[in-house]
């Protein structure tokens, strides 16, 4: 039985729903976050709404109290949870309580054996795919959402909104419609109509902003300062901190599923990059825990050619992301000045990974290849890791004898137009000679 | 060249918790030495020990991502909007 070095985690076996929400003492009840933490400084300030440092203006992000607990202990009670990220939520800042409040559990989605895929692209260590098309409202999205809502709901908010390249908008406007929170969201005025609809159905507010991504974000940030958006909990503004710790959970889940054992290379999308870094965090975290036995694993990044802020920097070695004004059919993953950007950097160097990006047409490429193996319709995200998959194992930078997983993090019905060209292979009269004279038989 | 700077809620204690306020200068980098001027301490949280804008600071001149213009060279013509805001937002 293996003991953590710090305490905490013990005592919250003892919480119980009348304590899960606010402490005795005022403070937040989120599990075991202690404090919010600078990840460039260091500086240190307590649970709440906040994001950017007072000291340097870098990102604050949750510091947990993991301590005085049994790992054997800690694995058999995710191992006995309910199958979705709530599994973990020792490992998150939540209530211990959490999965009784009304939320929308996502999560625990299909880590695929792609053997079919993996003959195609060479790969003999194992291919997976881990597909988050499976959650809620289908993509990787409602698992940081769902961790927004326990602040929200912590910090007292009643209304819930993001800046969103659409999978976020849709995950909000669902959250928020399960948990009884008002939502308004915010997009770009152009993205994908599968986007806006899905968005739009849960009933809340969709605001579409003339400009891109980066323009909807500034609005967001300036609107938190502004006594209009009083009240408001950005899940990736104000909230950012504990909605990015949501992506650990992909980590959580895909070791968990590998048998509690580290792949040695992922492939995962770009965007702003937090969930890429989160990802990274939650390996830590499981090494750390004891959870997984140690050894090194190598992280790659994925972007489309038309928004490639970091892979740049990356191949140009630099540590600065300079900003793109973003044109690719991968929408959302069209951040032009990625909040995370150098901090993908500094992982993938650390972790022997790359960042590496592919054109649109590689895209569509990708998309199709997974669709006609594994039976899997990848939104364009989905489409950039494979697309980038198959590119560094061609370029000899990915290890084909190596366990791999690539990421999936929405669902192709969301992103029809970008495999548009994909229709009938023939039309036919009702009868067999018709069937046969086409070539069918 | 007055222009009006919107200040971020966590810059405000040094603007005595205004979240706009007035400062001089014909670019960006004359600004925010006016500002520093009447609001001691900020120039440091927005530049770094180069005199740099810090890397998780975005600062827009109306519209316009000065990393996409002259950075602390940009221009701020009479009665332009400059704001101030944190990059770690988004995603």
């Amino acid at each position: 039985m293996r003991k953590m070095r710090r305490k905490g985690l013990a005592s919250m076996a003892v919480q119980t729903a009348e304590t899960s929400t606010n402490r005795t003492d005022g403070t937040v009840d989120l599990g075991p976050a202690a404090a919010l933490s600078c990840r460039e400084c260091g500086h240190r300030v307590p649970l709440g709404p906040v994001f950017a440092c007072e000291e340097c203006f870098g990102p604050l992000e949750i510091a947990y109290d993991f301590s005085d607990h049994d790992t054997e202990e800690l694995r058999k009670r995710i191992e006995a949870g309910p199958a979705n990220i709530w599994r973990y939520a020792p490992l998150l800042p939540v209530p211990a309580d959490v999965a009784t409040k009304p939320n929308i559990n996502p999560g625990w989605t299909k880590l695929v054996k792609a053997d079919n895929l993996a003959r195609e692209l060479g790969v003999t260590g194992g291919l997976y795919v881990k597909d988050d098309s499976g959650n809620p409202t289908h993509s990787f999205k409602d698992r940081v959402v769902a961790q927004a809502i326990e602040a929200a709901r912590a910090f007292g908010f009643t209304t819930l909104s993001c800046s969103s390249t659409g999978n976020l908008a849709g995950a909000v406007g669902a959250a928020a419609a399960r948990a009884g929170f008002r939502s308004c969201v915010f997009i770009p005025h152009d993205l994908e109509q599968g986007k806006v609809v899905m968005a739009a159905v849960y009933g809340g507010e969709l605001v579409g902003i003339e400009g891109n991504y980066d323009d909807v974000n500034r609005f967001c940030s300036e609107l938190i300062g502004d006594p209009a958006g009083e009240g408001w909990g950005f899940v990736n503004v104000n909230l950012r901190p504990y909605y990015a710790e949501g992506s650990k959970t992909l980590a959580y889940e895909i070791c968990e599923q590998l048998g509690w054992q580290l792949p040695d290379q992922l492939v995962v999308p770009i965007a702003s990059g937090s969930q890429l870094t989160k990802i990274d965090k939650g390996l830590k975290e499981l090494i750390e825990l004891g959870l997984v036995e140690d050894k090194p694993y190598k992280i790659f990044g994925a972007q489309a050619e038309g928004c490639s802020p970091v892979s740049t920097a990356f191949k140009a070695g630099h540590d600065v992301v300079r900003p793109q004004k973003p044109n690719t059919i991968a929408k959302s993953l069209a951040i032009g000045n990625p909040a995370d950007g150098p901090y993908v950097l500094d992982i993938a160097r650390r972790t022997g990974g790359a960042v590496e990006d592919v054109t649109d047409e590689q895209v569509v490429d990708a998309i199709k290849l997974l669709a006609r193996t594994e039976g899997i319709f990848a939104e364009t995200a989905g489409g950039v890791t494979v697309g980038v998959t198959k590119k560094l194992i061609e370029n000899g930078v990915l290890d084909p004898s190596l366990t791999t997983v690539v990421l999936n993090t929405g669902d192709g019905l969301k992103t029809l137009d970008a495999v548009a060209g994909t229709g009938l292979t023939a039309t036919i009269r009702p009868n067999l000679d018709s069937f046969r004279e086409a070539g069918l038989a | 060249m007055s222009v009006t700077v919107r200040i971020p809620t966590i810059l405000r204690t040094y603007t005595g918790g205004k979240a706009e306020v007035s400062a001089d200068g014909a670019n960006l980098g004359e600004v925010i030495s006016d500002l520093e001027k009447n609001h001691t301490g900020i120039a440091a949280r927005v530049l770094d020990d180069q005199g740099k804008l810090r890397r998780f600071v975005n600062v827009y001149v109306n519209d316009d991502d000065v990393r996409f213009e002259q950075g602390l060279e940009t221009a701020t013509p009479d009665g332009a909007g400059v704001s101030i805001i944190p990059a770690v937002a988004g995603g």
